[in-house]
């Protein structure tokens, strides 16, 4: 049995690795020390608190067989998922910690024992804790369902909108202040457990209802933000168990989570909350009305074949190739890389170019290209390319639409006036990569299409990047 | 009945070029044009009259019919004083004018009360590259300047050990990386040349480089670049500094080729007499800027000289050597010229009526019906600037969070706003709360603060993993359930029915689902980082 002072200095230390973990993802080079200083961080913290003094040893056999069933559950997971699937396993990673949230807040609420020897003001700011410990997590497990719902295509990446969403959600958190005074003023767990089951069931359809409302591509979004609410979720359970550790990593999670969003958001140059209150996202290629009458490019596109593209690419000195979530849909990134190696082979130079909000969550992009071996040190982030695209010969754009839109610049009446985009357009030729003239997921249609110097290669993104990687091997 | 559109054969001597090719006529007939050629114009750029009427062109024998019926007149070179004498009134002419050297006739023309449109005057801005004759001509000389160059000069320009001995690179000197340059720069290099080159803007240096050539810079700080692109005259210091550079370089390479040129302004002299003396014997000068008096002292604009043993090469007409090419090249741009016109409704079935507010059109247009409309208004940037405007007139200007690098600093009142609403906050917290809840509180904050610090410097690429890792650190969370599995329970009255077991499974639930979590994220993330390589 450890000591209570020894189980404090664990926690400490427990809480700078976790801080070094954050911090040594700062990059490449790093990451793989940060990731460790992780894992020895939770080791610490589980340990010491397993043989501290708030864990009697009856309890052991339990705890270990819920450990080993999870281990488990988490390796084979983690062994098998596939990397385009990240963004799925990641959401359902949240629904998890929301649902443990919930457990340990309905499991706190039924023991009387937490309550006894507290003044009046502390039991009700244990009982607000409680309260909101388990409303976060409520929202998180049932929002992280549907996002992983919505990511893995069980359910449709549109957004379903009820009638008077706004006013439904107003009215759910009308009823949830309610209960929530209610629950405060009960004399017994007997009293509280109505407000408290109501109050679960109303995060647990609000959860639904926010992310059913969001369309596809603002998933980076709600990925990151669902990230951020199971960080809130165990900082206010360290609330209520008045553990610091859990407040702190919470906190850390949380404030992680909201700065992702926030990058997202502005990599949209979309407010926080009109992504929230959802409805704009559409799923790629599915909405053909353009939205607030921009607009519409006019002229002819110039369809070209796999050779011509190849062609092109071998004429070129230098390529940067701008990647979107077609890529990954199409699990093209393996052909990619290959094309990579074959062009730099050539004496060609081969830049990548990734949006912020490519992709369906933060950096999907980059861990698809990670995957399939392209060395990371070619692939760049949007402002740090911009510039370079007026001396670049030739731009493939696969599976991208409205992050490679010059509407995006020089139309104010775009929908997306104003967003951060990939200036393609200003090389001396493009290829854009795409099944069909369908417009993205914006609805805009888009002008770099019609460019002189933009050429279409329409088909299934894999197969025609095979055509291409064929002709440049012949 | 439709515009007639009138090639007449250029008559200026040595002119090898026509304003239109089979190709265009076809296009041009697509877009409602009808297209007379006179018989003949294309031989010297190696094109039948057979081909002409194959595309559909009216073929005209008579010349003086050819200028009168005509609606709009197509030529290469400017119309001598015979040609000004065919226009009539209502005609539009479109050829090269250059009507800063040629007052004269600028004056003739609009005498004439006809439409003139000045390739040489196309506005150098994105949208009218396309009809950019004076790109299109100059990437032509530029690599006809080297081609005459290795005409000229007794050796290979590629190095190489052969069995007869070692034959070294040629070392070739670009003065000027315009258009012209660059094809210079890019011709030469990939014949196997040493390439150098010098420009007075610093920033084209990229682009040098990239057809692989070395810049080489003169170490003077003055920004060289005019508007719309072109260079502008330089100081007397820079200058000075320039020759330096020009004259240690002329006694180590074996070809200068300038192509220094200022709009409206005769050719800098550059290259000096003492410059061409210091050359080694057999090298070679092409002068391409021969035309408004050359770069060099020495050269003699449309020969060829010998001068103290440097070849010096001054042909005028370089573009009008590759005659074919040039032809189609210059009859694209005047293709999309007369698409540009019917695009801005200046075309209308018969009538033509110049849209004065287009800029690319009124930057072409130098006499419209008899009126002098040269010189145009200035031309805006042709880079940055109106793109940046844009945008920042449609963004937000409210960006809500005054978050890390992203944004700029929040306006006071706002600033102010937030530290009040926040100072409010922490008052009701300090008045009502419990001391105990306070601690918390205070490692909250600070703990939201380090994370804040820590996440702003994880690089973009890294977002997935950031977040799989916060994930598999909210796990953390197992903790909260670990606490209630088997506490402590001797400190508590017996009278308290706890109920243990519902505590304890739903404690071992959360457990199991965390540690999923814990396992599953560290995992997941070491796998994703194990995959990031250089």
């Amino acid at each position: 049995m450890m000591t209570s002072s020894l189980s404090t200095v664990s926690y400490i230390g427990a809480t700078i690795l976790f801080i070094l973990c954050l911090g040594g993802l700062s990059n490449q080079e790093t990451s793989r020390r940060g990731n460790l200083y992780g894992i020895i961080g939770m080791t610490i913290a589980v340990v010491a608190t397993i043989f501290g003094v708030q864990v009697m040893p009856a309890g052991l056999p339990y705890i270990i067989g819920a450990m080993v069933v999870g281990a488990a559950i988490g390796l084979y997971a983690a062994r098998t998922v596939q990397m385009t699937q990240m963004p799925e396993l990641v959401a359902l990673m949240h629904s998890l910690v929301g649902m443990a949230a919930v457990l340990v807040g309905y499991a706190n609420f039924i023991d009387p024992a937490v309550s006894v020897g507290l003044t009046p003001a502390e039991k009700a700011i244990h009982e607000i804790e409680m309260y909101l410990g388990v409303l976060i997590g409520a929202v998180t497990f049932a929002g992280s369902v549907i996002a992983f719902g919505k990511l893995s295509g069980k359910i449709t990446g549109k957004p379903v909108l009820l009638p008077g969403r706004h006013l439904l959600n107003l009215a759910g958190l009308i009823v949830v202040l309610y209960f929530g005074y209610r629950f405060v003023n009960a004399h017994n767990v007997q009293d509280a457990m109505v407000p408290m089951i109501v109050m679960t069931v109303i995060a647990l359809l609000f959860g639904v209802h926010m992310v059913m409302a969001i369309g596809g591509a603002d998933m980076p979004v709600v990925v990151s933000m669902l990230n951020s609410y199971s960080g809130w979720a165990a900082a206010a359970t360290g609330f209520m168990l008045n553990n610091d550790l859990l407040i702190v990593v919470g906190a850390l999670v949380g404030s992680s989570g909201a700065i992702l969003s926030y990058i997202m958001c502005s990599a949209m140059n979309r407010n926080f909350l009109s992504v929230i209150a959802g409805g704009f996202g559409t799923d790629s290629g599915a909405s053909p009305a353009a939205a607030g009458g921009a607009a519409q490019p006019a002229g002819e596109v110039n369809p070209i074949l796999a050779a011509e593209a190849a062609e092109m690419l071998k004429d070129a000195k230098s390529v940067i190739i701008v990647p979107g979530y077609g890529m990954a849909v199409a699990q093209a990134q393996h052909t990619v890389n290959e094309i990579t190696q074959v062009l730099r082979a050539k004496g060609i130079n081969v830049r990548f170019g990734i949006h912020p909000v490519a992709g369906r969550m933060p950096g999907h992009m980059n861990v698809l290209l990670a995957e399939a071996k392209v060395p990371y040190d070619i692939v760049f982030e949007m402002d740090e390319l911009n510039g370079d695209f007026p001396d670049t010969d030739v731009v493939m754009v696969i599976g991208a639409n409205d992050i490679v839109n010059p509407a995006a610049q020089d139309d104010p009446t775009s929908p997306i006036a104003g967003m951060p985009v990939l200036e393609v357009w200003k090389a001396r030729n493009s290829i854009v990569m795409k099944r069909s003239m369908a417009s993205g997921y914006a609805g805009v249609d888009n002008p770099l299409f019609y460019k002189d110097n933009n050429r279409m290669l329409f088909g299934d993104a894999k197969k025609m990047l095979d055509e291409v990687l064929g002709a440049l091997k012949s | 009945m439709s515009l007639l559109i009138g090639v007449p054969r250029e008559v200026f001597p040595g002119e090898k070029r026509v304003a239109t090719v089979p190709e265009v006529v076809e296009k041009l007939i697509k877009q409602g044009f009808r297209v007379a050629v006179e018989a003949g114009a294309g031989d010297a750029a190696q094109i039948s009259d057979d081909a002409y009427r194959a595309a559909g062109a009216e073929l005209v024998a008579d010349r003086l019919a050819l200028w009168s019926n005509a609606n709009v007149i197509f030529k290469v070179r400017a119309p001598n004083d015979e040609e000004v004498g065919l226009l009539h009134e209502g005609q539009m002419l479109v050829s090269f004018i250059w009507p800063a050297q040629n007052p004269g006739l600028m004056q003739q023309l609009a005498a004439r009360k006809v439409t003139v449109l000045a390739m040489d005057s196309v506005p150098r801005i994105s949208r009218a590259q396309k009809l950019d004759a004076l790109s299109s001509m100059a990437n032509i000389g530029g690599y006809r300047a080297v081609i005459e160059a290795a005409h000229e000069f007794g050796r290979f320009f590629t190095g190489s050990i052969t069995a007869a001995g070692k034959v070294p690179p040629a070392k070739v000197f670009v003065i000027g990386a315009g258009v012209a340059g660059l094809a210079a720069i890019g011709t030469a290099s990939s014949l196997g040349a040493i390439v150098r080159a010098n420009d007075t803007r610093p920033e084209v240096a990229d682009q040098i480089k990239s057809l692989g050539g070395e810049y080489i810079g003169v170490e003077y700080v003055e920004e060289g670049s005019g508007v719309g692109g072109y260079a502008k005259v330089m100081s007397e210091g820079f200058q000075k500094a320039q020759r330096e550079v020009f004259a240690k370089q002329a006694k180590d390479v074996d070809i200068i080729i300038t192509t220094a040129l200022i709009p409206g302004k005769p050719a800098p002299k550059l290259i000096t007499e003492d410059m061409v003396k210091s050359m080694q014997q057999g090298s070679v000068i092409v002068d391409m800027a021969a035309e408004q008096g050359g770069n060099c002292e020495l050269t003699v604009p449309g020969e060829v000289v010998v001068r103290h043993g440097v070849t010096i090469v001054g042909y005028k007409d370089l573009p009008s050597r590759l005659a074919k090419q040039a032809s189609t090249l210059y009859a694209t741009n005047l293709f999309r010229l007369m698409e540009d016109m019917i695009k801005t409704k200046s075309i209308e079935g018969d009538a033509v009526r110049i849209d004065m507010a287009d800029e690319v059109l009124r930057g072409t247009t130098v006499i419209n019906q008899g009126e002098v409309t040269w010189p145009p208004p200035p031309p805006k940037l042709s880079a940055a600037p109106p793109a940046a405007a844009k945008p920042a007139a449609v963004v937000p200007k409210a960006k809500g969070h005054g978050h890390g690098a992203a944004s700029g600093p929040m306006s006071g009142t706002k600033t102010a706003v937030i530290f009040g609403v926040g100072a409010l906050l922490f008052l009701f917290v300090g008045r009502y709360a419990p001391a105990s809840f306070l601690g918390h509180f205070t490692v909250f904050i600070l703990a939201c603060f380090v994370g804040y610090m820590v996440v702003w410097n994880v690089k973009p690429a890294l977002h997935t993993p950031l977040m799989s890792v916060t994930n598999a650190v909210s796990s953390i969370i197992a903790i909260g359930a670990l606490v209630q599995i088997a506490p402590d329970l001797t400190k508590i009255s017996a009278d308290l029915s706890r109920p243990g077991e519902w505590i304890r499974w739903l404690s071992v639930g959360a457990i199991a689902l965390a540690t999923i979590n814990m396992f599953g994220g560290f995992a997941v993330t070491h796998r994703m980082l194990q995959m990031f390589r250089k």
